[in-house]
């Protein structure tokens, strides 16, 4: 039995209330980060309110929802956070969601490494059929590393986002269990 | 597409706080009944206490765990039984609790028919891997009946359960997604 | 035989205790860390959790042993110093049928195959027994779990259930089994 939450350049791990706060609350002065992974307009938001929402939040962690914080591997240091919501129990399917807060890490494989092993534990802890996320169309850099990791295009809904003037898709990407197997299997020759 | 809430000598329908706990001070006073379903004393519950726990039950809504329904006839729409279906949804797993709670209809075919919409159910809209249920090595009846609904015997907790100065095992049984499913095929042809 | 004089809660390495709210919570958080510890220990799905949410849960967990009534929890800790090695339950007990179920867990690895399981179980189940005047005590293991289906088999448990396919776990499903234990075959035992 394996580490299986255990990458190769990063690990996931618990969310302490904290920690997180603190760091959320800084990495909402980020803005571009901010559009890029939230349909809701950006906002600043204290760290003792921030910290208030993830206590309830981490209360709410039940069957349906699984939330971690992903580390590097080298220096233990909190980068962003990954997170699995089942939506449906009869198809076993969840969405899942990832942020790298820390503008350092972006683009060096941290955040496709974050999505390997939370795939892994979906599908193998979790026991879920297909794990499914939206990605705005004006984030290619993110689409890109899920292609890497195995989603594949799904749909997209024209037009949802409004930012800067202009309207934007919001795509859907989606992973089916069987999919993943197979990736495992062509890795390991 | 077969119709999932009508059997042969009954039908299911939703289970209704007010409803069951009016038909469920009834049975409850045939306490051969509680002792052949139940483990824990038997006991007098009042009407109010009864429909209170019931709306508990389903008072956030649907939840994905727990599935139950109230058993009544074809013939004269009487309420005689009900069966409950809790879920393990991470290992897809449910247990089954069912009885009749009206005497006049045991050993008729009732429960039969009551088991088959049951796993019905639950291997074909639940899609789970497989079901459970316990029972007492008192109940032969009962043992019998599930063992011609494709339950087998997985093993016996010994004298676990104490009554009338006596000790008596608890039997568990379990059936398979894939053996309900020969089951089925083996009765088309 | 035993006696009120025998200690319920010393071993000889390790005893039984309460929890300690302020040390214990941040080193059963590094145990959550410990994927191949929660899925030897817990059917549900392995997760990490910080030393906040565990301290709330041990406050929920006091709560339940008070409001519930057929619940004991115990710290399990090093004679040598104190520190907290694992944990163990007799819980889902029944007084009227007179059966409960045991669990018990080594959490941090180094103090694992050193014998301290024997030493938790043999006064887990005098607790069950001689104290709690159990008739019989049950344990579930996942099959995969070879170190603890050994300990309970050592102390006389019998496998009773075979749950086939219960488990989904790793990729593949396992069973899922119940030892069980009659005061009776305890007492033939004794001094075991």
């Amino acid at each position: 039995m394996n580490d299986i939450l255990k990458g190769s350049l990063v690990q996931l791990g618990a969310v302490d209330p904290e920690e997180y706060s603190r760091a959320f609350s800084q990495w909402r002065r980020d803005s571009e980060l901010m559009r890029l992974m939230d349909t809701s307009e950006v906002m600043l938001r204290s760290q003792k309110d921030s910290q208030k929402w993830i206590e309830k939040e981490l209360e709410d962690q039940d069957v349906n929802q699984y939330m971690f914080t992903i580390r590097t591997l080298t220096e233990d240091k909190f980068i962003g956070d990954i997170g699995l919501y089942v939506v449906n129990w009869s198809g076993r399917d969840a969405f899942v969601g990832l942020g790298i807060g820390e503008r350092d890490f972006w683009g060096r494989g941290y955040g496709t490494d974050a999505m390997k092993v939370i795939l892994r534990y979906a599908f193998m802890e979790v026991n879920l059929k297909r794990v499914t996320l939206t990605v705005f169309e004006y984030n290619p850099r993110a689409v890109r590393s899920y292609e890497k990791v195995g989603f594949r295009h799904e749909g997209r809904q024209r037009g949802f986002l409004n930012r800067e003037g202009k309207r934007w898709d919001m795509l859907f990407m989606g992973i089916l269990c069987e999919e993943w197997m197979n990736l495992q299997k062509k890795e390991n020759i | 597409m077969r119709d999932l809430f009508r059997g042969e000598l009954v039908r299911i329908t939703s289970e209704e706080p007010e409803a069951r706990a009016k038909v469920e001070v009834f049975w409850q006073r045939d306490t051969e009944f509680h002792r052949l379903a139940d483990a824990d004393p038997t006991r007098m519950e009042s009407e109010k206490k009864l429909r209170e726990w019931f709306e508990k039950q389903n008072e956030n809504g649907f939840k994905p765990e727990r599935y139950s329904f109230a058993v009544r006839t074809l013939a004269e729409d009487q309420h005689i039984g009900f069966f409950v279906l809790w879920l393990d949804l991470i290992h897809n797993e449910a247990w089954v609790g069912i009885g009749i709670g009206d005497r006049e209809f045991w050993g008729k075919g009732y429960g039969t028919d009551m088991m088959k919409l049951c796993l019905q159910y639950a291997f074909t809209e639940l899609n789970v891997h497989r079901v459970s249920l316990g029972l007492h090595e008192y109940n032969p009846r009962a043992l019998r009946s599930y063992e011609k609904a494709g339950f087998r015997l997985e093993g016996r907790t010994r004298k676990d359960l104490n009554r009338e100065g006596k000790r008596y095992d608890s039997l568990w049984m379990g059936i398979l997604h894939d053996e309900w499913m020969q089951m089925q095929n083996g009765d088309q042809q | 035989m035993f006696d009120i004089q025998t200690q319920l809660f010393e071993g000889k390495d390790v005893r039984l205790g309460p929890i300690d709210h302020q040390k214990d919570p941040e080193i059963e958080s590094k145990w959550t860390h410990d994927s191949e510890f929660m899925r030897m220990m817990e059917i549900s799905p392995a997760r990490p959790m910080s030393a906040a949410i565990i301290k709330k849960q041990y406050e929920k967990l006091e709560k339940q042993i008070d409001e519930s009534k057929n619940l004991y929890h115990f710290a399990i800790r090093a004679k040598e110093d104190d520190r907290l090695i694992g944990k163990a339950d007799v819980q889902w007990i029944e007084w009227t049928n007179g059966n409960g179920w045991i669990q018990l867990g080594i959490g941090s690895a180094e103090d694992r195959r050193k014998g301290y399981g024997s030493q938790v179980l043999r006064m887990l189940t005098r607790f069950a027994f001689a104290e709690l005047n159990l008739f019989r005590v049950s344990a579930r293991i996942p099959e995969y779990n070879e170190a603890a289906i050994a300990l309970f088999k050592k102390f006389g448990f019998e496998e009773e259930v075979r749950r086939r396919q219960a488990l989904d776990r790793d990729g593949r499903r396992w069973d899922l089994l119940v030892f069980g234990l009659l005061n009776s075959d305890w007492q033939n035992r004794a001094g075991a």
